[in-house]
């Protein structure tokens, strides 16, 4: 552990953290929209932003920030215009965002295949202090958004047309969760990497969801896996020399089925005991 | 004032014209009935009203404001037929029924104490108050819809619109909610809703409107239910004549009717 003495896997871990937290606050919503691979979408989108911020030596970070919010909010405008053309346009705009990434980063320079696979795979141990302070500056804003929101984004996901009749701005709050991924997607490719982008948003609610009852349960109990997720996978791919983000996904999904399997062994033996007939609630309670 | 004001009203969706020509007024205290066959346009009727369908011609004022300028979205409590998609994520009852009550409080406020009491108010109305913290998934048909309607009680509106909802759910939960309902339109709330056939409604419904072919073919009050549908046990069977052949009848009597 005398490794945790040195200030990059300090970073690394901070990084790491913030991402753990950020992502399943974030995924909870996309997850109880059917939507949980919009991630890797705006993911694949990213990496265009990636090759542009490359070629042309901007930091990839900002570029990818503002490419893969532009390809969310278009995914966005996409959705909401309906469904049936929605799926093709979206797997249009998915390989074109991977194919001109990786194009625009073979364009840049020589080191175009480590670069690559640095933003593919994730390289949490070269997070730089400015790189620290973007992630954690984004990272905080990500937070904010789902604190200050929540309500208004539960009722979104959770019945949009009854939402849209409770005249709350729909289309805004759409977009707001668009760009939201977006931003959670570029802060996590230096972890994870983008391929794994969407795992940190999807695996901890997944896995919170097999033993919890209600959201707000749900949605902090997804943090905590996440937060432990990203600190462990950083901390035990240290030790095991170990690809950081890969380990972090698989230590997420061990917990997930770790949750899965402690679900359906409590639900067995509940079917198994005898029911107490008292415990059934009567449907309707008649007064006077 | 007219709390609902639809005229010469038409919609559908694609090419296909759903309502051509429907004129309405629903004015404050009144409990209206939309009735009609599947696919009569009922539901785009109050689908429309709401805004969740876009007008093709005709004007649609709510509590006096035309539809596209109205913005006291908080007057009106809305009923679905059934839970939105409803996802892998859990939600307690508490926390669905809370989220009627954002039209009153707003986006960016947070709930308060007296948010807390309304939804407790809410679930105590339908008879689902002991269920507050499970979640919405563990309960019955009957007991999804009549969260439903907790969830627009919590907001007080003063314009109730629901769509079907009384369609296959229970007979203990249909007397819930007519209970519910009762108790609203008491108060003087105003009632539009949808529905396949009047059942434990019936006693409440103040007016019928029978939406046929795109128009509205029957106005005024409810029907009475005839003959053997006036029975109080009666299952809304339909008979299928065709099944009965000549020969079999000789030696095995029936009364012509088959139950599915």
């Amino acid at each position: 552990m005398e490794l945790l003495t040195q200030p990059f896997m300090q970073r690394a871990l901070i990084a790491a953290m913030i991402i753990g937290l950020a992502a399943p606050s974030l995924g909870i919503y996309l997850v109880q929209r059917r939507l949980s691979l919009i991630g890797d979408g705006i993911g694949h989108v990213a990496l265009t932003g990636v090759g542009l911020g490359l070629l042309t030596g901007n930091d990839p970070v900002y570029t990818a920030v503002i490419v893969s919010a532009l390809g969310a909010v278009g995914v966005e405008l996409i959705r909401e215009r309906g469904r049936t053309s929605g799926d093709l346009a979206l797997a249009m705009l998915f390989y074109g965002g991977i194919a001109g990434g990786v194009l625009l980063v073979g364009l840049s320079d020589g080191s175009g295949n480590s670069s690559l696979m640095k933003y593919l795979f994730g390289s949490p141990l070269t997070t730089s202090p400015e790189d620290l302070a973007v992630i954690g500056g984004l990272g905080a804003a990500v937070l904010a958004v789902m604190f200050f929101f929540r309500p208004a984004l539960f009722a979104l996901c959770n019945d949009e047309e009854y939402a849209r009749v409770s005249g709350l701005p729909v289309r805004t709050l759409n977009i707001l969760l668009a760009v939201t991924t977006a931003v959670t997607v570029t802060i996590a490719m230096r972890t994870v990497g983008l391929l794994l982008v969407s795992a940190m948003m999807v695996v901890p609610v997944a896995a919170a969801q097999q033993v919890t009852r209600g959201f707000v349960t749900t949605m902090t109990l997804a943090v905590v896996i996440g937060v432990s997720a990203a600190g462990g996978g950083i901390l035990v791919s240290a030790e095991a020399n170990t690809a950081p983000g890969a380990t972090t996904v698989l230590l997420a999904l061990a917990v997930f089925v770790a949750t899965a399997v402690f679900a359906a062994a409590r639900h067995r033996l509940r079917r198994a005991a005898p029911q107490p007939v008292a415990s059934e609630p009567p449907d309707v309670v008649l007064h006077g | 004032m007219s709390v609902v004001e639809v005229s010469h009203l038409a919609t559908g969706y694609d090419g296909r014209e759903v309502l051509r020509d429907v004129s309405l007024s629903v004015a404050a205290g009144d409990v209206v009935a939309i009735l009609g066959a599947n696919g009569s346009g009922k539901s785009t009727l109050i689908r429309t009203i709401l805004g969740l369908v876009p007008a093709r011609r005709g004007e649609i004022r709510l509590f006096g404001t035309p539809q596209q300028r109205f913005r006291h979205w908080d007057r009106i409590g809305y009923v679905p037929q059934r839970l939105g998609a409803g996802s892998g994520v859990p939600a307690t009852v508490g926390e669905v029924v809370a989220s009627g009550l954002l039209a009153r409080r707003g986006v960016l406020r947070f709930p308060g104490r007296s948010d807390k009491a309304a939804v407790r108010d809410a679930l105590t109305a339908v008879g689902l108050l002991d269920r507050i913290g499970d979640p919405v998934s563990t309960l019955s048909g009957g007991q999804q819809q009549r969260t439903l309607i907790a969830r627009a009680l919590a907001g007080k509106p003063g314009l109730l619109v629901l769509d079907e909802p009384n369609a296959g759910v229970d007979a203990t939960s249909q007397e819930a909610f007519a209970a519910a309902l009762t108790r609203f339109a008491g108060d003087g709330g105003t009632i539009l809703l949808v529905l396949h056939e009047l059942g434990p409604l019936r006693p409440l419904i103040g007016r019928a409107v029978v939406v046929h072919d795109g128009r509205i073919a029957y106005e005024g009050t409810p029907p009475e239910p005839a003959g053997h549908h006036a029975e109080p046990d009666h299952e809304h069977l339909h008979p299928h004549a065709d099944e009965v052949k000549a020969g079999i009848c000789e030696w095995a009597p029936t009364d012509g009717t088959k139950a599915y």
